[in-house]
């Protein structure tokens, strides 16, 4: 038999929601695997409710919204289209395929826009396979940490801002330039949070550490050193022997 | 107080499966679905109906709440786009709030797209009630506030189309604030010489709407002014008006009417036009006509379509077709009239036209003919023609849009007053140049399949109207859209035309895309009444979808507060500190601000993080959080 994906959908209440209504309407079949949820606006979407969909084993997720310059609230999608593109780029550093996120635009009157689109997502998770995420727990969850980050929620937030109209100095970034210190400010916070776990119940070495999260050893240094500063790594050093760290439990923390 | 209980009560949901006749029981088995609900967590009741939307069915909903004391109602059936008001007024008809009810969709999205899998689709019908009931049992119940409103309208423009919503407003009992821009009303038409479809002068026309405007002792004019600011929502926009040389008004406004208007388009560098003295534009030729300023002239020629129809414009400006006849017209019937400078030597271009120069005899023929046939006498008809015989006009046409009962008939009367209607296409547009002293018209003749050329004593270009450059500004200061070409965009195409999407701003005229002054008059008319519904109810309901700040998490930070397009946050001082503020009435319930709040500080009522969790899980797993 051939292996049914688990995909879950998001989908804007004024368009895409409506697109899909459209597909029922004109009878455009396509594969049952999709499980919708209607939510107002593609912009409401955190993407820790996809990463927490994967975590729960979601084989994949399509966030669908109106087209740009359509949205029912000026502009949540574009808002969305940052915000889940970054999510796309930083599932790779936790060995999930991009691919199993996805954010289209369907209008209200693409039927069969959308019929298309689920059959062309279902066939894609089907090559895929069934998602690994099981196996990926720890990225995941350390994504889940980075994507709750303050300081990259805030940023993130503000990069529709500092693109479209500038910066409190009045500097107006390019898209890309800005996706990608955006992009580099989540990576290194997931590779803090992947320390955090990787030595919450064991000491372990920078060796360890860069050999397990296939980070070169100085960038490794260089987190520990943050965290050490910000009190959340101790430090084990018997003389003689490679020091190690291990994390240190903050009350309430998961 | 009551709703509030049913919320902290223990879920005691009912689930509802719908066969809507055969259109979900064809293809879904809609007992063994509604079986299953029954052993979903906190599930009380569940049946099946075979059209729940009909009376019985809704009287079993109702009785199901009363019997079962059911304190969650799940509808399996069709869309919530479209039934959702139904079945949650009937909610709330057997007192249950109307956030307590979900919608399941198993038409739409399972029986009619997966008519050919029965198990399939029944498993699927399963897990989207299971993902309703996960849902269900975090909804809270939710009240919508009534919000006063400030009976005060504002309109915005004072061309044809913001004269006329004001003086409906005024004349309705509202106080209106008009604001306007230039140190005279009448906004495009003080520019025209006539109006089709009549022949009226311009001025004329709107003299008496002018006139009432200021004498009405419900319209407070602003000339010379602009809205300078605005805060607030629906019924409580603080707005400050700017005056030239004046204070500044500060006024409370209810809601806003957006007419602003639109330009002409300014073709540099197409068809000679600032290159070559008799090029000029529709808006231009109207202006020497109406002044009586246009030189004399044997041969005219009108290009249609400039810049607009996918050329530096997109759209097809609606009017230009219809103001172009109106010209061609008015240049064969009233020609002397507008003639100024006809004796003064050195301006008149006395060539005649070289091409087709039909002998007099055979036109006058022709003439009598065509009286004959209506039954006229000749005598009467060429008295009529008269000037004709002195100048020709050529209309350079892509196609005619000559819409509806009046154009067709007066594009009809245009060939009868021999003008040319010369059609070319976007691959051979045609030239304006000079040949030697000659002004000319190069084209290519689709018939004939011919380059061809006109001598001719002035071009008018007929070009479509623009969005007004400063419209993005107060595009931002309103929070409305903007469509692709920088008109402003309505809520919807068909079913709302004169709404924006934000509750309490409406658009007409020539701001939201190409109209003439019967289409402007009548957007201005719906505008004003629309937008005198809240004014006369009085209130609003502060929509109950929206967001939540809990001021234990929230920092203060003002990051929702830029992400939210409707300005309905605000960072203020309060017991706890700077916390971010929702102006409830304001907050159309995007989420935006939830979704980006770094403090996850921001609840999206009635589509919480939770809620959206556990039903994401419950359509993954086969469980119930
Ligand atoms: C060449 C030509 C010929 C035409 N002939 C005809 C015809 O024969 N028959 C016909 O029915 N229609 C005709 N029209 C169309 C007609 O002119 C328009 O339909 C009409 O003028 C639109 O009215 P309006 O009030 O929407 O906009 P406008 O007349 O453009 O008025 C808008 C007003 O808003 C003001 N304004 C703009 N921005 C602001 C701001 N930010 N704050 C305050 N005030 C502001 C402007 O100063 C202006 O007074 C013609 C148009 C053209 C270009
Ligand atoms: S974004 Fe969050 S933390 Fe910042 S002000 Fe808004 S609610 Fe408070
Ligand atoms: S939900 Fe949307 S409209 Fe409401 S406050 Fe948040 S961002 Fe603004
Ligand atoms: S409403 Fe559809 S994306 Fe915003």
């Amino acid at each position: 038999m051939a292996f049914e994906p688990r995909l879950v959908g998001f989908l804007c209440n004024w368009c895409s929601y409506a697109g899909a209504d459209l597909a029922g309407v004109s009878r455009f079949q396509y594969p049952s695997n999709i499980r919708v949820i209607r939510v107002m606006c593609s912009g409401r979407i955190d993407p820790v409710l996809i990463i927490e969909a994967l975590i729960q084993g979601a084989d994949g997720v399509l966030i669908g919204g109106c087209h740009p310059g359509d949205c029912h609230y000026v502009n949540g999608n574009l808002q969305a289209s940052y915000k889940i593109g970054l999510t796309e780029k930083i599932l790779g550093l936790a060995g999930i395929d991009p691919q199993r996120v996805r954010l289209e635009w369907v209008s209200a009157s693409e039927g069969q826009r959308f019929a298309d689109l689920v059959r062309d997502f279902t066939g894609v998770l089907q090559k895929l396979g069934p998602s690994n995420a099981k196996d990926k727990m720890d990225g995941l969850t350390a994504i889940r940490k980075a994507l709750s980050d303050f300081r990259l929620r805030a940023l993130v937030s503000n990069e529709l801002k500092i693109v479209e109209e500038g910066n409190v100095y009045g500097d107006k970034l390019a898209k890309e330039k800005l996706l990608d210190i955006v992009y580099h400010a989540t990576k290194e916070e997931f590779e803090r949070s992947m320390i955090l776990l990787l030595a919450k119940n064991n000491n372990v070495s920078v060796k360890d550490l860069s050999k397990r999260m296939n980070v070169p050893a100085d960038r490794v240094l260089g987190h520990i050193v943050v965290l050490r500063q910000k009190n959340l790594l101790s430090m084990d050093h018997p003389e003689g022997f490679t020091p190690t760290y291990k994390t240190i439990e903050v009350g309430g923390e998961q | 107080m009551a709703e509030k209980n049913e919320t902290k009560d223990k879920p005691r949901i009912g689930v509802f499966v719908c066969h809507c006749g055969s259109n979900i029981g064809g293809f879904v088995d809609v007992p063994s679905v509604a079986e299953y609900a029954k052993t979903l967590p906190d599930v009380v009741y569940a049946t099946d109906n075979l059209y729940t939307c009909a009376d019985d069915g809704l009287t079993a909903i109702r009785e199901g709440i009363r019997k079962h004391n059911l304190n969650r109602v799940i509808v399996a059936s069709c869309t919530p786009r479209t039934h959702a008001p139904l079945f949650q007024a009937t909610c709330e008809s057997a007192g249950l709030n109307k956030y307590l009810f979900t919608f399941v969709n198993i038409r739409e999205h399972c029986s009619w797209v997966h008519m050919k899998e029965k198990d399939k689709a029944t498993r699927k019908a399963r897990d989207l009630i299971r993902m309703g009931v996960a849902r269900a049992r975090l909804l809270e119940a939710q009240e919508e506030a009534k919000v006063d409103v400030a009976a005060t309208g504002l309109v915005i423009g004072g061309g044809v189309s913001g004269m006329t919503a004001a003086l409906s407003l005024a004349d309705m009992g509202f106080p209106v604030h008009l604001v306007e821009k230039e140190g005279e009303l009448g906004g495009f038409v003080k520019n025209l010489n006539n109006l089709y479809v009549t022949e009226k002068s311009a001025t004329e026309t709107i003299k008496p709407l002018i006139e009432k405007v200021k004498a009405h002792k419900n319209i407070k004019l602003h000339l010379n002014s602009t809205m300078k600011s605005v805060e607030g929502f629906i019924g409580n926009y603080n707005v400050v008006i700017g005056t030239k040389g004046e204070e500044d008004t500060k006024a409370k406004i209810g809601t806003i009417i957006v007419a602003t208007g639109a330009l002409e388009f300014v073709p540099e560098g197409l068809y000679g036009y600032n290159q070559y003295p008799n090029v000029v534009t529709l808006t231009e030729f109207e202006i020497l006509c109406k002044k009586k300023t246009l030189p004399k002239l044997k041969n005219v020629a009108f290009v249609q379509c400039v810049g607009s129809r996918g050329q530096n414009k997109s759209y097809c400006s609606r009017i230009c077709c219809n103001v172009g006849i109106k010209n061609a017209i008015n240049i064969v019937d009233n020609y002397e009239n507008m003639l100024g400078l006809m004796e003064k030597a050195g301006t008149v271009v006395e060539k005649i036209p070289v091409e087709q120069k039909v002998p007099d005899e055979i036109l006058d023929r022709r003439r009598r003919r065509r009286g004959r046939e209506r039954g006229e006498e000749g005598e009467a008809e060429e008295a009529k023609l008269g000037p004709s015989e002195k100048i020709e006009v050529t209309v350079f046409n892509r196609d005619v849009m000559a819409y509806g009962v009046e154009h067709e008939l007066t594009y009809n009367k245009s060939r009868e007053k021999r003008v040319k209607f010369v059609r070319y296409t976007p691959e051979h547009l045609p030239r304006v140049y000079m040949e030697g002293n000659q002004l000319t018209v190069g084209y290519f003749h689709e018939t004939l399949k011919l380059e061809r050329t006109m001598p001719v004593d002035m071009v008018i270009l007929a070009t479509p109207l623009v969005a007004q450059p400063d419209a993005g500004e107060l595009s931002q200061m309103l929070k409305v859209p903007l469509g692709q070409e920088g008109f402003f965009l309505e809520a919807h195409v068909k079913l709302r035309p004169v709404d924006f999407a934000t509750d309490g701003i409406y658009v007409c005229g020539t701001c939201r895309g190409p109209s003439d002054i019967t289409e402007c008059v009548t957007q201005a008319a719906a505008a004003a009444s629309r937008a005198a519904i809240p004014l006369s109810k009085g209130y609003v309901l502060a929509e109950a979808i929206a967001s939540e700040v809990n001021t234990d998490l929230c920092v203060g930070c003002g990051i929702c507060a830029t992400l939210c397009p409707y300005s309905a946050i605000t960072v203020e001082r309060g017991p706890k500190g700077m916390k971010a503020v929702v102006i409830k009435a304001a907050c159309k319930g995007c989420g935006a601000c939830g979704a980006g709040c770094p403090e996850k500080a921001m609840t999206m009522l009635h589509y919480t993080d939770e809620q959206l969790i556990v039903e994401g899980l419950a359509g993954i797993k086969e469980v119930v959080l």
